[in-house]
């Protein structure tokens, strides 16, 4: 029994068809977290393949950065451009990563202004796993940035004497880091109202926390006020041990101060931004 | 139909100085429609969320399918599903990327979860568009998606938050279909609305929602009958005897007649149907031609009318958050 109307344009709901879907009745097991996460993280990676345009931000900004600062400061700050590229592409391997992680803020509040989060949120799984996918893809970001800089460096005649497992092991670090720091970003767009203030807010902080780093210049000719807040400024350390272990040293002081410094930001935003998800209007 | 799909008790929520819902008892049974009606802003979206886990009650107790919305979230997470106001779906992905990802959060494999994509896509007529981003989706079909997406597994009750509201008519009975399929089916359907039509024509109940509040429950039948028996509609040959065909359908009905829109026509709130025939004769006596006329049942526009003291169009300032 075909009990439709004949229209042509788009073919009309079919009752049997409807009722076949419907009596279906399979209720598969519930997927663990890790599982789920997976899931959204695989949607994250989709997203990227449906709108490319996304991934300008981790392609052409560190480039952009990495020519700038080498060819317009490299021979005042240290004698001659390929000095200062063994100094600086550590550094802005870090700042890349850094200000990639804003992106997971703009993207999750233009995510929850539109009502695919209801749906989410109305599924019954465990909580913070939409918000992990979108991190877990974010990871895959912050590493195509990655790989852009340290390209780059290479073609242009940066060497680091750590060779390749010093390298590998210092972007690691800096992806859990850019991980956890993302929660502070997932925190801020659950609290403000549209993806511009997100993007505005995070630029604020993080402009002058990259800046007034050890990222681009050894601080030791600066004022002893300034060098008491670059030491305390966390991306100073992170700078620190990505050169260390790009350079062949092993920082172990920097590297237990990042691996600290990430637990506690997942452990302080990690609670708040679940909090604000559970209860977002 | 003993059993009780919804129940709530004195539900409230603010926002800010807003009383959004204030405090609202509904008894829903399972099986059937039931629609809440009413104007923008009224609380029925706030109260479908509480119902639907997604917004925590200020006060009150809700119960869906006898799960504690608070306590037992989890409970009727996995039991109901909703179809938010606005398009639940990733824009960005294909119609059959986001029935693939829903299917695979609530727990399908790879190679099920994309066999039941494609049949829900199939019994929705949007097996053609499988491949299309749903940005690319005319506003029929993304209801219609959205909808399946609801239907992944099949919900013992779902929400559906204003299914037509911005729909061409075709679409508009393509969604009314699919509810009727569902409970054909077994589903308990929840769906709210600002169109009188729409309730009269899908609900078996109906609770009209103002301010927050149910002022009124009951079938589509009971509500109307609570208005008057029905009212006269009296269109008339020449325009210009309107106002004494008022006088002449004042006497003969005992109630005041009055004007419509339309300037050749008229109608008048009727009591007793007895009396409609001695006033069709009346009229003609008086040499009043009628085009056409018709009795009937008051129409729930009239009934939001007697109920709120004002028409059902009307926009409180708060939007329906």
């Amino acid at each position: 029994m075909n009990a439709t109307s004949t229209e042509q344009a788009s073919p009309p709901v079919t009752e049997d068809a409807l009722r076949r879907v419907l009596l279906a009745g399979e209720r598969p097991p519930r997927p663990g977290p890790v599982s789920t996460s997976l899931t959204f993280g695989w949607r994250a990676l989709l997203k990227i393949k449906h709108v490319p345009e996304q991934l300008v931000d981790v392609t052409m900004f560190p480039i952009m950065f990495t020519l700038m600062f080498t060819y317009l400061f490299g021979g005042a700050l240290a004698g001659s451009t390929q000095e200062y590229l063994q100094f600086l592409l550590p550094g802005i391997l870090v700042q890349a990563n850094v200000m990639i992680t804003m992106n997971t803020g703009i993207t999750l509040n233009t995510d929850i202004q539109k009502g695919v989060f209801d749906r989410f949120r109305s599924l019954p799984v465990w909580r913070p796993s939409p918000l992990v996918g979108a991190l877990l893809g974010d990871l895959v970001r912050y590493s195509t940035g990655s790989a852009i800089v340290i390209m780059l460096g290479l073609v242009l005649g940066f060497r680091p004497e750590g060779g390749a497992v010093g390298v590998v092991l210092s972007v690691a670090l800096l992806l859990a880091f850019s991980f956890c720091l993302s929660w502070l970003w997932t925190m801020l767009s659950l609290i403000l109202r549209t993806p511009n203030s997100v993007a505005g807010v995070s630029m604020m902080v993080m402009f002058p926390l990259t800046f007034v780093s050890n990222i681009f210049v050894d601080p030791k000719t600066m004022p002893g006020w300034m060098q008491a807040i670059i030491e305390v400024n966390p991306i100073t350390h992170l700078a620190t041990m990505v050169r260390g272990l790009m350079h062949g040293s092993v920082p172990a002081g920097e590297i237990g101060f990042v691996l600290v410094s990430s637990v506690l930001l997942v452990a302080v935003f990690g609670p708040i931004t679940m909090v604000l998800y559970r209860n977002k209007k | 139909m003993g059993k009780l799909a919804i129940e709530t008790r004195g539900l409230k929520k603010s926002f800010g100085k807003t009383h959004a819902v204030a405090g609202v008892d509904l008894a829903v049974s399972a099986g059937g429609v039931y629609g809440v009606l009413g104007p923008n802003g009224a609380g029925k979206t706030t109260t479908i969320r509480m119902l639907a886990t997604l917004l925590r009650p200020d006060a009150g107790e809700a119960q869906v399918l006898g799960y504690d919305v608070v306590r037992d979230a989890r409970s009727v997470r996995t039991r109901v599903s909703l179809t938010g106001q606005f398009a639940s779906i990733d824009e960005d992905l294909t119609g059959v990327e986001n029935l693939l990802l829903l299917a695979r959060l609530l727990g399908y494999s790879r190679r099920r979860g994309r066999e039941r994509a494609t049949d829900l896509l199939d019994a929705f007529g949007l097996a053609e568009a499988a491949d299309r981003q749903v940005k690319k989706y005319s506003g029929g079909m993304r209801r219609r998606i959205d909808i399946a997406a609801s239907l992944v597994v099949t919900p013992e009750l779902i929400f559906l938050d204003e299914p037509t509201t911005g729909l061409d008519p075709r679409s508009r009975n393509q969604v009314w279909e699919i509810v009727r399929g569902l409970v054909a089916e077994g589903t308990t359907v929840l769906l709210t609305t600002q169109y009188l039509d729409e309730a009269d024509q899908l609900a078996d109940r109906i609770a009209v929602i103002d301010h927050g509040k149910v002022i009124a429950e009951g079938s589509s039948g009971q509500l109307k009958a609570s208005v008057g028996a029905g009212s006269l509609h009296v269109r008339l040959r020449n325009p210009e005897q309107r106002a004494e065909a008022e006088r002449v359908l004042a006497a003969a009905l005992d109630v005041p007649a009055e004007p419509s829109a339309d300037p050749a026509a008229l109608s008048a709130r009727i009591s007793d149907p007895e009396r409609v025939a001695r006033a069709l004769a009346e009229l003609s006596r008086g040499g009043i031609d009628v085009t056409e006329f018709a009795l009937g049942q008051p129409s729930l526009d009239e009934v939001f009318l007697t109920l709120t003291g004002h028409p059902s169009e009307e926009t409180p300032k708060e939007d329906a958050a």
